[in-house]
């Protein structure tokens, strides 16, 4: 209680912008107070806090870099498989938590040099896609082919893309030290001038003078840093810290994931929007496929309990004859009526209605986790930089919010490469703000539209459901259409319909 | 002086804006210090008319009243939302431009972090030294010099802060000073300060003589055309505040043609120009064609071979009878030559020009025996 006091009052006064007063007081932490009992303070050019996906790409994308990778960096996890190589074997059941990774993601990971690695795990590259809803009143269904694509994306797990990007890192030739502690407490002094000239000042008076940032650990240790990018998840320390306030609202759902096995290869995603409860099935390899499951609180508490058996019924029902027709493949009429829209005619506007496979049987626990939406106000704000879902949360319905992160992190390295360019400081607000901007429109759109999917599906009302299938038959009919949100999906297009 | 007798054409009077009783010394001092009066004012030139030319032995190229002005505002130098704000937006795409053409000239490798290492670079005019830190940061040796005592002690502190740039040498002085003491450097960069001095000829003329042989000049400034005053004068000072009124002199711009001159003059050659462009929906600057507004130019020491001789897309080979050929740019197609007889006829150009406003003009209003060829 008193260290969320100390932290709500610290991150106050930083707010008020009163000087001289750091983040956190003693109280708070008291192995960390006193700098001289934990290990010699070092400096580093950039403390990437928070080793997750999103975090480590950015340090490979700094590596990859000509310009960025003679960058002493930093980085601060308490998680304890990065410290140690991290063998997955081959026969490992796969782990529920799974991302979808788009081609645009992917050519990004490929450009840093981890794609290799995730090509020796488990990983499952699709390039069918069928959405359809609970009225079945009409489908869609998309190849990639439509964009003149080999994939619509790979669905890799997240212990592997992290293993991958880890084993990445550590084979370049970046200088760069892991932390294996959370954040404490973060401190960032305004700018001041010295008054004595003509010496060089050590790293304490060049914190005083704010160009550094001071972070504490919990082990005790402390760092200095030029520059602390915050890639620590949603819920994010480094972004309450630095006193950034968050837009967003929690969705009244929760996800359950697990794997599942079929009886015969998947090469397929589906997603059926059921009354107020999207169900995704994706393909991870091996026949195994992930589900994603959002419903109510109190549905998703019933669903974990229940038994395995129970649980696989209820999946099979839901993407079968689970409440609704299964849709015809044209319902409003001959595919004439938009024959003058084509441009050309697209090679899945002819397939037709497919069943997923039946999930045979259960091969993970389910795991249960509360969804909400959340963007910061700002992303960068004076030495500090907001990256992934530190930035952003999303819905899973799309299976965008990595991809975001990837993206935040490509933009945030070649934003530094180019400040490096011209010799600017890596801290300063101007520069961090060019990222912002250029970030900013991209995620705020993608989320827009995130959270619009899911209102429109989370009301049943016999006018909405009979656009909402129209949208369904003109995505599906409307080459030109399809094609446009298969390259947006993909992450090439930045704004969804411009091309 | 050709260029004393133009400066004290009356013309030019009418546009210049302070007349200052007394010459004074231009090393910095403050203004009203009477044991400061040099006794070589006696000397002084007897026109009366002739303000600017110092009582000192080394000619300055220096205005009081620019001094004063940006006495006035240094501790804002680094305040990123003030006065300077314009300055910090355009920097990142000054240094672009020198990181390219320096890195080209001195064969560097351009994907280096730290590719001027080992250069010895000038900053002239460098006010709070927001164009030197970078290029320390980028591995140069730098040397910083400006006329106002306060921007140098500014300039000192806020170098200090930062251990890649607490090397830089900031010194309180003028470019004909260091000339004096014979100093040479690899490349010599005076931004945004060409406008601000009375004497621009000489001012070049000491620019190349502080660049080393097979060294570089880099030179910005604006662009005297009303374009640029709509928009460095008229929307930068009176409409949205980024400057204070009476910053910039528009008399005192250069077009780039008459900037090209007065370097040939100092035996130094432009190679290569480009304009800076703000786009205000981004709020960025980039470089760009258009040098209408501000534009930089980079400029090579000029060899012997090359006086005789021109290279380029735009150019036309002219005779060098003896009196210098001016080359004119414009964003069009068209190209003018104007081949003059003697530096009486450009400094006719040069006085019709500044009541003109674009280059056409001049074509029309050239005096004393030009020979002109409109390509």
């Amino acid at each position: 209680m008193n260290r969320l006091l100390a932290t709500k009052a610290g991150s106050n006064a930083y707010r008020l912008r009163i000087p001289w007063r750091p983040f956190s007081n003693d109280a708070a932490c008291p192995n960390a107070g006193n700098p001289e009992t934990g290990s010699e303070a070092q400096q580093y050019d950039i403390a990437i806090v928070g080793g997750g996906m999103v975090g480590l790409a950015f340090a490979c994308s700094l590596a990859s870099k000509p310009l960025t990778k003679h960058l002493n960096v930093a980085i601060v996890d308490s998680n304890p498989a990065l410290g140690r190589k991290h063998f997955i074997k081959k026969d490992d059941l796969p782990d529920p938590r799974v991302s979808t990774i788009t081609p645009a993601s992917i050519s990004f990971l490929k450009d840093i040099g981890a794609w290799q690695f995730v090509e020796q795990h488990r990983h499952a590259y699709f390039d069918k896609m069928q959405v359809w809803d609970y009225t079945g009143l009409s489908y869609a269904k998309y190849n990639a082919r439509d964009a003149d694509k080999e994939v619509l994306g790979c669905v890799v797990e997240n212990k592997v893309l992290l293993s991958s990007l880890l084993s990445h890192v550590q084979d370049m030739d970046m200088l760069k030290k892991i932390y294996p502690s959370r954040l404490s407490s973060m401190s960032i002094l305004p700018n001041s001038s010295s008054s004595e000239v003509g010496s060089t000042l050590s790293m304490t008076a060049l914190f005083t003078h704010g160009r550094l940032a001071k972070l504490e650990l919990e082990d005790g240790n402390s760092l200095y840093a030029k520059l602390v990018v915050g890639a620590d998840g949603g819920k994010s320390r480094v972004r309450e810290l630095a006193g950034i306030r968050t837009t967003g609202w929690n969705y009244t759902q929760n996800a359950i994931i697990c794997t599942v096995e079929h009886a015969l290869e998947n090469h397929c995603a589906w997603q059926r929007f059921l009354p107020s409860s999207p169900l995704a099935l994706l393909p991870i390899g091996d026949k195994f496929s992930n589900i994603v499951w959002t419903m109510t609180p109190e549905e998703s508490s019933e669903y974990k309990s229940m038994t395995e058996d129970n649980f696989l019924k209820a999946v099979n029902h839901a993407l079968d004859y689970g409440y609704g027709p299964h849709p015809t493949s044209s319902i409003l009429g001959s595919s004439d009526l938009f024959s003058w829209f084509k441009g050309g005619i697209s090679s899945s506007t002819s397939d037709c209605f497919e069943v997923p496979p039946k999930a045979v049987k259960l091969a993970s626990e389910r795991m249960a986790f509360p969804l909400s939406l959340r963007h910061a106000n700002d992303y960068a704000s004076k030495r500090i930089a907001l990256i992934g879902d530190a930035a952003h949360t999303v819905h899973p319905l799309a299976g965008q919010g990595v991809n975001l992160g990837f993206g935040d992190a490509s933009s945030l390295s070649s934003v530094i490469s180019e400040g490096i360019a011209v010799g600017t400081d890596i801290g300063e607000v101007s520069l961090l703000k060019k990222y912002e901007a250029d970030r900013k429109p991209a995620n705020v759109t993608m989320m827009a539209v995130l959270d619009g999917f899911q209102k429109a599906y989370s009301v049943d009302f016999g006018p909405l459901n009979i656009l909402r299938a129209a949208a369904f038959h003109g995505a599906h009919h409307i080459s030109p259409l399809k094609k446009s949100i298969i390259s947006y999906a993909s992450g090439e297009l930045r704004l969804p319909l411009f091309a | 002086m050709a260029s004393s007798k133009l400066l004290s054409h009356p013309r030019w009077h009418r546009l210049l804006r302070r007349n200052l009783p007394n010459a004074r010394l231009f090393s910095g001092l403050p203004s009203q210090h009477p044991g400061s009066v040099p006794e070589p004012q006696n000397h002084s030139d007897p026109k009366s008319n002739n303000k600017f030319k110092t009582a000192s032995s080394t000619p300055s190229s220096l205005k009081e009243a620019e001094l004063a002005k940006f006495a006035a505002i240094s501790d804002t130098w680094w305040d990123s939302e003030g006065p300077f704000k314009p300055l910090h937006n355009m920097n990142p795409t000054r240094l672009a431009f020198i990181r390219s053409t320096l890195c080209r000239h001195f064969r560097k490798d351009p994907l280096s972090a730290r590719p001027f290492e080992g250069l010895r670079i000038i900053d002239v005019g460098c006010g709070g030294g927001i164009l030197s830190e970078p290029l320390a940061r980028m591995g140069a040796i730098v040397t910083g010099i400006d006329a106002v005592e306060k921007n140098i002690k500014i300039a000192r502190l806020h170098a200090n802060m930062d251990p890649t740039t607490s090397n830089i040498e900031y010194y309180c002085t003028t470019a004909e000073k260091l000339v004096d003491e014979q100093r040479k450097f690899d490349a010599v960069i005076a931004l945004e300060v060409i406008e601000h001095v009375a004497d621009s000829a000489e001012f070049c003329k000491s620019l190349s003589a502080l660049t080393a042989h097979e060294g570089a000049t880099v030179v910005s400034t604006l662009n005297r055309s009303m374009r640029s005053y709509a928009s460095a004068i008229v929307a930068a000072e009176y409409l949205l505040h980024w400057l204070p009124k009476g910053t910039h002199q528009w008399s005192s711009f250069l077009t780039p043609e008459e900037l090209t001159m007065i370097l040939k003059r100092a035996s130094v050659d432009v190679k290569e120009m480009a304009g800076f462009v703000f786009n205000p929906i981004t709020g960025r600057w980039s470089l760009s064609d258009d040098i209408s507004v501000n534009y930089i130019a980079f400029v090579q020491p000029i060899t012997r071979n090359e006086s005789m001789l021109e290279s380029g897309e735009q150019s036309k080979v002219t005779r060098n009878i003896g009196t210098t050929s001016v080359l004119g740019w414009s964003t069009g197609c068209k190209q003018i030559i104007l081949q003059l007889d003697s530096i009486e006829a450009i400094e006719a150009i040069m006085i019709e020009s500044c009541s003109m406003y674009n280059t056409l003009s001049m074509t029309v209003r050239a005096i004393v025996q030009p020979r002109l060829w409109l390509v």
